[in-house]
């Protein structure tokens, strides 16, 4: 199963402060 | 470097991961690009729970040097918070399991360093300026460990 990445980049930063877990953000251009 | 199952089962079990994409994202990415400086792709970058970057890599890496370079973050992250014992742990770990990538001899001065602040004690400094002359003598690790000896 690839990495489900999500796009909603400011939940996700407040996600991570909620569940005091890291963040991984990928700046990509590579084919969707 | 995303297609490999270690780095998909390392991401999935330690981060949130969240991508922006250049055409596709057009507006979020020219946002969070010049909020996190990362005008380039790939740049990859571990954020801590607070959404402070404490690692990033530029450019595309092989499978083990990406997974090293992803263990390196969250030691730097362990090293930040000052929790020195997993922090040397996972400098440890980037050492041992990857000992051919380029994290690895970065991951060595930094175990030095942990040990150092976790004790006090200039000896791990000085015993990790002694290790850089047996393994990874010409990286920039190396030299910046030399002023140890």
């Amino acid at each position: 199963m690839p990495i489900q990445f999500r796009r909603d980049v400011d939940q996700v930063l407040k996600d991570a402060k909620a569940r005091q877990k890291p963040v991984l953000l990928d700046f990509s251009a590579a084919p969707m | 470097m995303w297609p490999d199952e270690r780095v998909v089962r390392f991401v999935n079990q330690h981060f949130l991961p969240a991508r922006v994409h250049v055409k596709e994202d057009p507006k979020d990415f020219k946002r969070y690009s010049e909020r996190y400086s990362a005008p380039w792709t790939p740049t990859i970058l571990e954020l801590d729970a607070d959404g402070v970057e404490r690692h990033r890599v530029e450019g595309f890496l092989p499978a083990d040097d990406f997974l090293a370079q992803l263990m390196l973050g969250l030691a730097h992250m362990a090293f930040k918070q000052e929790q020195w014992a997993d922090a040397a742990q996972r400098f440890r770990d980037v050492l041992e399991q990857f000992p051919q990538t380029d994290a690895a001899p970065e991951a060595l001065y930094w175990t030095g360093v942990t040990r150092y602040k976790a004790t006090g004690d200039g000896a791990s400094l000085k015993d990790t300026a002694r290790a850089f002359t047996q393994r990874y003598q010409d990286s920039t690790w190396a030299k910046k460990a030399s002023v140890w000896r």
